[in-house]
């Protein structure tokens, strides 16, 4: 059956471009198609973002993909779609047209040219974008002996983030209220007797971290030092988001969590546009609180800003926005390179006006000397 | 509901308007036997489109509101222990010692207390089951959730596992205050609830406010599009559209006006912040914005 065929290679194209799609979902799809028919595109398209898609930022890629691969009505053109994507003249310019490419990509130099080998048609309009991205920012790996270093530190940070007690149940020694099912059993299994009365208390755990970075040039130095020991957060304890902002906001929780910490900060950097250039803390702030407070400062969440604050534009605007973030997380944690000067006081308009909603304000080489330690490295 | 059309109508019959894209994703829910996500923001209509589809199909709703902490105890089952303490006493008392079984009583059906996840799998008539505001919930639950969803199945140890007499519907439901993990979406045919265009929107106020005079529904609609298209905390649901238009009525208002668009805006913006960008002036210049549009 073509078409069965043409789901399973559609599958694989968007799997390629980053949306997980189980194989349960491809059977799903193809139980599906007599179900809906296909005689209008639209349902076919609602059917299969249905099935396979899982969060809404997928849409995008999805749509671009579902546009170009059944975009000709024949099926076997549908088919040779899927191996050959023609590039037109004009080609959709969009954020999701170089992850596409490179799920595209593959697939066409994967097939087996056991008749006649296809032509490879390089897609220079997509991968250009793709480049221009990487030639961003380069890391440096940092030696061995540095990593050591820098590892044994981490491995030594103690946050200041408490636990916060949930209202989830677990048994407990003392203290706590009765657990009269526990005691029903225990009585079970003693012969009806009561030999002690089990107790249970209110479970604690570490609430939901969110670490907002400042990446811009003042900060510069102290960037890629934070950067390893939010790698390490990340992988050491659940619920860990992070973002970095300059002039623009970005959700890098998902690159960071690569095991390899080199690997990490390669596509860390890779989708950060604005390394090292200018601050906007207060719009970044503003465009947290309207996109990402809601989704990740919930049950509880701490949020640890790393900034030095020196915010030149909009001062106003900055403490209404420290208000609103310090109103919908159960603490903020300021962590502030300049603090590790002696003497220093913050008479920043920019530092006085965020000093006020923060629960706590700490040099950063007091978390374990991260400061010093950048220092050293730079 | 045997084609996506048919499904919009009856989901419309209900008083739900749903758009072609949802009503496949409803269709194919049922079809497959697959468990719907909802996922998008607070008062587009996720809820609602539960309570439609019970409805629709005339089985009963079974709803289990998500909250921190929520366990098994809370959405499956529970021992009625107190009342076991109770039956054990009364055998002391009666001097009754044939312990065995007194054991098998006291793990019964008779000491079983129900709650939604049970209660929906042991419905005698198909039901539909409204998992509500899954991310208010915790990890720990949402992996429970995994077995009920795929096997529609749970464990009691007591009594053993106990399937489902007829397969419910299952439609869960997100606000995405946080991430809901890729193992439950995987599960479910997934559907992002948007914003209604305004043609939809007049339709869904034409059901659900049929009080409102056209010329009003418009100009709410209008108004309430201009909004959301503008840089707020919390852009206002369709349920606020909704409280919106039934305010309005209330208050006799027969067309928007500065005043009464100022005195009723807390019905459409929830947070101050929002509320105290819109000042007299604010308020005349959209209005003037959402009328040329509504013309």
């Amino acid at each position: 059956m073509r078409l069965a065929q043409n789901v399973v290679l559609f599958a694989r194209v968007l799997r390629a471009s980053g949306i997980p799609i189980g194989a349960d979902k491809t059977v799903d799809a193809v139980r599906a198609m007599p179900l809906t028919g296909l005689e209008r595109r639209e349902d076919w398209h609602a059917t299969l973002c249905a099935l396979f898609l899982t969060r809404h930022e997928q849409q995008a890629i999805f749509d671009e993909a579902f546009d170009r691969f059944w975009r000709d009505p024949g099926l076997e053109e549908r088919m040779r779609a899927a191996l050959l994507p023609k590039v037109e003249g004009r080609t959709p310019r969009s954020e999701a047209g170089g992850r596409l490419a490179e799920a595209l990509a593959p697939s066409r130099a994967a097939p087996p040219p056991r008749e006649s080998p296809p032509e490879v048609t390089v897609d220079t309009t997509l991968t250009f974008s793709a480049s221009e991205r990487l030639r961003g920012v380069d890391f440096e790996k940092m030696t061995s002996q540095e990593w050591d270093q820098a590892r044994e530190l981490v491995a030594r940070l103690r946050l200041p983030v408490e636990d916060v007690r949930t209202r989830r149940m677990r048994a407990a020694r003392h203290g706590g209220t009765v657990d009269l099912l526990a005691t029903l059993r225990a009585m079970g299994r003693s012969g009806g007797e009561v030999t002690r009365i089990e107790r249970r208390e209110r479970s604690l755990r570490a609430p939901p971290l969110v670490i907002l970075c400042d990446i811009s040039g003042s900060m510069h130095r102290y960037t890629r030092m934070f950067l390893h020991f939010a790698h390490a957060l990340e992988r050491s304890r659940p619920r860990v988001s992070t973002l970095l902002f300059g002039t623009r906001l970005t959700n890098v929780t998902r690159p960071l969590r690569d095991r390899d910490v080199d690997e990490a900060l390669a596509r860390v950097a890779a989708c950060v546009p604005d390394w090292a250039g200018g601050t906007r803390i207060a719009e970044c702030l503003r465009e947290f609180n309207r996109r990402w407070a809601r989704r990740l400062l919930a049950q509880n969440a701490t949020v640890l800003l790393v900034t030095d604050g020196l915010e030149r534009d909009d001062v106003g605007l900055l403490a209404a926005e420290m208000r609103h973030l310090e109103r919908s997380a159960h603490r903020v944690v300021w962590l502030n390179p300049l603090l590790r000067y002696a003497g220093f006081t913050p008479v920043a308009s920019g530092i006085a006006a965020m000093r006020p909603h923060v629960d706590a304000f700490l040099p950063m080489h007091n978390v374990a000397s991260l400061a010093d330690l950048a220092k050293e490295l730079s | 509901m045997n084609s996506i059309e048919q499904t919009e109508e009856s989901l419309a019959a209900a008083g739900y308007v749903a758009d072609r894209r949802l009503a496949t994703a409803v269709f194919l829910s049922l079809k497959l036997g697959r468990p719907l996500f909802l996922e998008g923001e607070a008062g587009v209509g996720k809820t609602e489109l539960a309570k439609a589809l019970a409805q629709a199909l005339g089985r009963p709703l079974i709803r289990l509101q998500c909250y921190e902490g929520l366990d098994i105890a809370g959405a499956v089952y529970e021992w009625n222990v107190q009342k076991q303490m109770t039956a054990i006493r009364i055998a002391e008392a009666a001097g009754e010692a044939n312990r065995e079984a007194l054991e098998h009583d006291l793990f019964s059906a008779e000491y079983l207390i129900r709650r939604p996840i049970l209660q929906a799998l042991q419905s005698p008539t198909p039901a539909v089951l409204l998992i509500d505001e899954l991310d208010r919930a915790d990890e720990p639950f949402e992996a429970y959730l995994l077995e009920v969803l795929s096997d529609f199945q749970v464990t009691i140890p007591e009594l053993g596992a106990i399937g489902a007499i007829e397969t419910p519907a299952v439609v869960l439901t997100s606000n995405r205050t946080r991430e809901i993990h890729d193992a439950i979406k995987r599960r479910c045919l997934y559907h992002w609830v948007d914003y209604p265009g305004a043609e939809r929107e007049l339709e869904i106020l034409r059901v659900k406010a049929p009080g409102a005079a056209q010329a009003l529904s418009r100009e709410v609609v209008a108004f309430v599009q201009r909004l959301r298209a503008m840089d707020l905390y919390k852009a206002p649901g369709v349920a606020e559209t909704i409280d919106w238009t039934r305010a309005l009525m209330v208050l006799d208002t027969v067309s928007l006006d500065p005043a009464s668009v100022g005195s009723t805006l807390g019905v459409l913006l929830k947070y101050q912040d929002d509320i105290a960008r819109f000042g007299e002036e604010e308020v005349a210049q959209l209005l003037r914005e959402s009328k040329s549009l509504a013309a």
